[in-house]
């Protein structure tokens, strides 16, 4: 995974209703924690994973995210909900 | 115990359509005046603002052909506005360019395409019209247009040996997810089970080429494969429950728990021009009829599988048409008494002459 991307039509939002982060997909929902939201926040394409990994360890002063990160994103290409923009 | 919240609305904005296909989900009665009397874009958005307060997340606007309603560019607008995730499910015979890119611009998500068959002429004579080439080039406007592409295909008797090269079209299309639907025996569906009925070495071989696709290709496309109702020994959970997941509201704003539920006798449909839609989930006789398992007879009552909030008793207008009481356990379930009336029905089909779905009441039913 290079430069990860959300899948063709997804949509991330807050939900008021349940009070709960989502990525909507068609025909589907994918229920999110903050931390979550975050990093597929960020996963716009145009940035790599190790750019995503460094922008939210600052943000969370200084920790090792990247096993998280990956773990998740990995997850979620697996799914085919995120792909790859470099591919 | 209340109701959990809906995620799905179902928006059957009108039962015309251009097609004709013998296993149509909608009801047999679709020429009836009540049906044509159908809900102002005012009555849509409305609906669509409520289904939000309720916790609903997915939109299906269908029909019929949901492109037959002009004003849908203002509902698909309404719905984004409301914050709900809208597909649209169509034939594609009627989604032109100029009409495709006014529904992008309103905020429509996601646009699913039948095709009858991967053979053009075959998809002709399923459709009951010359549909096919239209069809393909919606799909390819679809992905022109960035929208993410879902095909659908029910399968039968007639299509089921084609599976690989609908697999292949669907790939070819680049579409995202392809619905593989073996037909369940409702509405017209019912009516042609003679003409549909697979085989169940077809089955096996379509789940095999599934399963092949799969391995191949990956998660670029998401292949659902659902199997009959009638060769399966346990239920399923027909709507996720009823009550529990999905509204349908049909043309004229009549509110149902499932598409099939108007031929449950004694039911009396709540209809959105005079309830609001929490009032309907949360109120109305008509969702509260089968919700939950306080409802259950044997041999659901005491499930020695432990299946009563698995399957929540199956399909009610399977238990209806196959046992003649709505609220009899599934006879898809292998404990039910009457499974053998599943087994026989499990026949396979013996003519290739379909009834088509039609606005005027078939003679045969």
């Amino acid at each position: 995974m290079t430069r990860p991307r959300l899948v063709t039509g997804a949509r991330l939002r807050y939900d008021e209703v349940r009070a709960e982060h989502q990525m909507l997909v068609p025909e589907g929902v994918v229920r999110l924690n903050a931390t979550a939201a975050e990093v597929l926040e960020l996963c716009d394409g145009e940035r790599s994973l190790d750019e995503i990994v460094s922008a939210l360890s600052e943000r969370y002063g200084g920790g090792d995210l990247r096993g998280d990160v990956v773990g998740l994103v990995e997850g979620l290409a697996q799914r085919g909900l995120v792909v790859d923009a470099a591919v | 115990m209340p109701p959990s919240r809906p995620s799905t609305l179902i928006a059957e904005l009108s039962y015309q359509c251009p097609l004709h296909c013998p296993y149509c989900s909608n009801p047999l009665e679709i020429g009836d005046a009540r049906y044509r009397d159908e809900l102002a874009s005012d009555d849509w958005v409305r609906v669509f603002e409520q289904a939000r307060a309720l916790g609903v997340l997915q939109l299906a606007l269908t029909g019929g052909e949901p492109m037959l309603r002009r004003d849908l560019p203002a509902l698909c607008a309404a719905a984004r506005d409301a914050g709900l995730y809208s597909s649209l499910i169509t034939a594609g015979t009627l989604f032109s360019d100029e009409r495709a890119r006014a529904l992008r611009d309103a905020g429509l998500d996601h646009v699913q395409i039948s095709i009858q068959s991967p053979d053009p002429q075959e998809n002709d004579r399923i459709a009951g019209n010359r549909s096919f080439a239209s069809k393909i080039d919606a799909a390819r406007l679809t992905r022109e247009l960035g929208f993410p592409l879902t095909i659908n295909c029910v399968l039968h008797r007639q299509n089921l040996d084609r599976i690989e090269e609908i697999l292949e079209l669907a790939l070819t299309l680049d579409a995202q997810r392809l619905e593989l639907a073996n037909t369940q025996y409702y509405g017209w569906a019912a009516v042609n089970q003679d003409a549909l009925m697979p085989t169940a070495e077809q089955l096996q071989r379509g789940e095999e080429a599934v399963q092949r696709f799969r391995e191949r290709v990956g998660p670029r496309v998401d292949v659902l494969w659902v199997l009959p109702d009638l060769h399966e020994d346990l239920p399923k959970p027909c709507m996720g429950g009823w009550g529990r997941t999905a509204i349908v509201v049909g043309p004229s704003g009549d509110a149902l728990p499932c598409q099939a539920a108007t031929t449950i006798p004694g039911l009396e449909l709540p209809n959105v021009r005079e309830h609001s839609l929490e009032w309907i989930w949360t109120e109305s006789d008509a969702f509260a009829r089968f919700r939950g398992t306080d409802w259950m007879q044997e041999p659901c009552r005491s499930c020695p599988l432990g299946r009563q909030e698995v399957d929540w008793g199956g399909c009610r207008c399977q238990a209806l048409r196959l046992t003649g009481d709505a609220a009899a356990t599934d006879p898809v379930c292998r404990l039910s008494p009457h499974h053998d009336r599943v087994v026989a029905a499990r026949e396979p089909a013996r003519t290739d002459e379909f009834v088509y779905r039609a606005i005027r009441r078939p003679a045969r039913v």
